[in-house]
């Protein structure tokens, strides 16, 4: 098995505009996914077309990590922009059903972030 | 009307497994449901930090207790494409034969469930007496009866012999017998008919937008199902993805017992189709680079996030199970349903809630 | 007719043997190949520590020096990585499943130690994990 797998490097302000795009070209949202890199936190948007999986990869830096929501496009995106939010504290702008942070109860504050992340996360009173 | 709000489990004698739904009603009508999940987040993808990446198929493994089997395959493909490791053919038939007898039980389990839910007891526990038989076939093939533990990374780690496959086989034809007669009740009888025809009705273009996977598009029409692309030895067998047009609960269970059946054909022609070699390569060294394996589980579309950077623990390890993908559907058909209804809408999403919160 | 689809089946299993077994009374059958207790050969085994290393989920303790072999059984998920694993084949997978344990031990095994020396009072080590 081996299929091809494209990704596009994108920034945050063009993510919603490229989204839609991909919505009117009747791309189904896959999964939303991060992955914390160092002082980087990396988002993957993974759309599927017949069989084809387009990923849009977004870099952003740790510390202020804001992105906009999607899910005006796609509804169902309020579950990964929900848990992208509470694991790795990428704040997502505008998501359709924004559970305030009380998504997943943990008892480390956004234990998939960054270790300075986690750290500060007391101080900044979540 | 004035509005309640009835808060629908974590605890429920339908759920298996925790979630909650706030449900806010208007006299018996649902106006709209609030998911609250989270209640069995246990941080596995975290633990890929700790963990070498050969252990890990253990660990991924154990995300979930149905459909163990296939979450563990699907690691290991994701791990072996980074790799450029070639499995055996064998291999792959072997884990073809057993991601097959997986999902047999899993709707087998399924179909007990939703026959629970609706009330029919006894349907319940044949359905459950079926499934006992396929477990008995996994634990003489594999030797755990939910978490096989065959599957490592390069091939499998147990092989069926000639006399095992054809007991299998035999096995297999009585089940098959044993079977048509359930889900003939399952889709003939009327008192189940008139409690799902036409409960919960999901559109194609909605179950679409909505990023339906698996039975749940299927029902709708969607002939999506991540078999076709091939992975394992499903290139060489021939198969088409079960749908039906009616969206609604009924053509859930509809698409589900067809399944059952179209499973037995694929073990049958696995197994006539077998390879002899070797079931399993020396894997050495370390993977560097990123994939997404995706796979057909018995709920649907399963997504393995890997991304490794040469070390012999994972960078990353993201699992998007099928019944997170299902939620954002659930939600969208509790609003104008029955109060009594929810049951069998929670249902027949086939929630999982292990795998969803990992 | 619909209606007696189930009934049909009803009066079929009305009349037929139980599809379960009278649990305690009549013991499960064993089947082949079934992945049960970790067997432990103390007379072949080398204390090389191979199989602590190994199993993923640290349910083995060894002491090469005070030749020791101990495991959780709690722990072990009987998935047979320290049988592949281990050079003197001492280790085995039976396919029986034990009985119910009642209390969190660890099954100790001590092995012929080569000169007399006083018995060691220390426990084996347990692997931090």
């Amino acid at each position: 098995m081996s299929e091809a797998q494209t990704y596009l490097p994108l920034s945050p302000d063009a993510l919603v505009a490229k989204v839609r795009e991909l919505h009117a070209e009747g791309y189904r949202l896959v999964q939303i996914g991060a992955t914390t890199l160092g002082e980087t936190i990396e988002l993957n948007y993974s759309f599927d077309r017949a069989g084809t999986l387009l990923n849009l990869r977004l870099q952003l830096p740790a510390a202020a990590a804001h992105v906009p929501s999607i899910s005006s496009v796609y509804w169902c995106a309020f579950l990964y922009e929900n848990e992208i939010h509470d694991l790795f504290r990428v704040h997502v702008e505008g998501i359709a059903v924004d559970y305030q942070g009380k998504f997943y109860q943990t008892t480390v504050p956004f234990p998939f972030g960054t270790r300075a992340q986690t750290a500060a996360a007391p101080a900044a009173g979540n | 009307m004035a509005r309640t709000v009835i808060p629908f489990g974590p605890q429920h004698p339908v759920l298996p497994e925790p979630i909650m739904l706030d449900l806010v009603v208007e006299d018996e009508k649902v106006v709209e449901a609030i998911p609250k999940i989270g209640f069995v987040h246990r941080g596995l993808e975290k633990l890929v930090e700790k963990k070498d990446f050969h252990e890990f198929v253990f660990v991924a493994e154990r995300v979930c207790g149905i459909c163990s089997f296939i979450h563990g395959q699907t690691y290991c493909q994701a791990v072996e494409q980074i790799m450029g490791v070639a499995v055996p053919p064998r291999a792959h038939y072997l884990r073809t034969i057993w991601g097959e007898l997986s999902r047999l039980h899993s709707h087998l389990l399924w179909l007990g469930l939703l026959a629970d839910g609706f009330g029919f007891e006894s349907l319940f526990m044949h359905s459950w007496r079926v499934r006992e038989k396929v477990l008995n076939i996994i634990e003489a093939t594999t030797g755990g009866r939910v978490i096989f533990g065959t599957c490592k990374v390069g091939g499998v780690r147990r092989d069926i012999d000639t006399a095992a496959m054809q007991s299998l086989l035999a096995q297999l034809a009585v089940i098959e017998k044993d079977m048509r007669e359930i889900v003939d009740v399952f889709l003939e009888d009327n008192s189940v008919k008139r409690r799902l025809c036409g409960v919960g009705v999901l559109a194609k273009d909605d179950a679409y937008q909505l990023g339906c996977v698996g039975p749940m598009a299927r029902a709708s029409g969607l002939t999506q199902d991540m078999r076709q692309l091939g992975y394992a030895a499903f290139g060489e067998l021939t198969f088409q993805p079960i749908t039906r047009p009616e969206g609604d609960s009924f053509a859930r269970c509809a698409v589900r017992c067809g399944e059952l059946f179209q499973s037995v054909d694929l073990i049958r022609q696995a197994a006539a189709r077998l390879p002899t070699g070797e079931i399993e390569v020396k894997v050495t060294g370390n993977p560097n680079g990123e994939f997404a394996a995706r796979t057909e589980q018995p709920r649907g579309e399963v997504v393995y996030y890997v991304k490794a950077n040469g070390t012999k623990n994972l960078q990353r390890f993201r699992v998007r199970t099928p019944t997170f993908a299902n939620i954002p559907a659930l939600v969208k058909l509790l609003p104008g349903c029955d109060l009594a209804d929810v049951p069998i809408l929670v249902l027949t999403i086939d929630p999982c809630i292990s795998c969803t919160e990992r | 007719m619909a209606y007696f689809r189930m009934t049909q089946m009803a009066l079929k299993w009305a009349i037929s043997k139980p599809a379960t077994n009278p649990y305690p009374f009549a013991p499960r059958v064993i089947i082949p190949g079934s992945r049960g207790l970790l067997t432990f050969n103390k007379d072949t085994c080398v204390y090389c520590s191979v199989c602590r290393k190994k199993c993923p989920t640290g349910a083995i303790g060894v002491n090469r020096h005070q030749k020791k072999w101990a495991i959780d059984r709690l722990r072990c998920i009987s998935c047979g990585y320290c049988v592949e694993a281990c050079p003197k084949d001492s280790l085995a997978l039976s396919t029986s499943h034990g009985s119910p344990a009642v209390t969190k031990d660890r099954e100790i095994y001590q092995g012929e130690m080569p000169a007399p020396k006083a018995p060691a009072a220390a426990p084996a080590p347990v692997p931090a994990g």
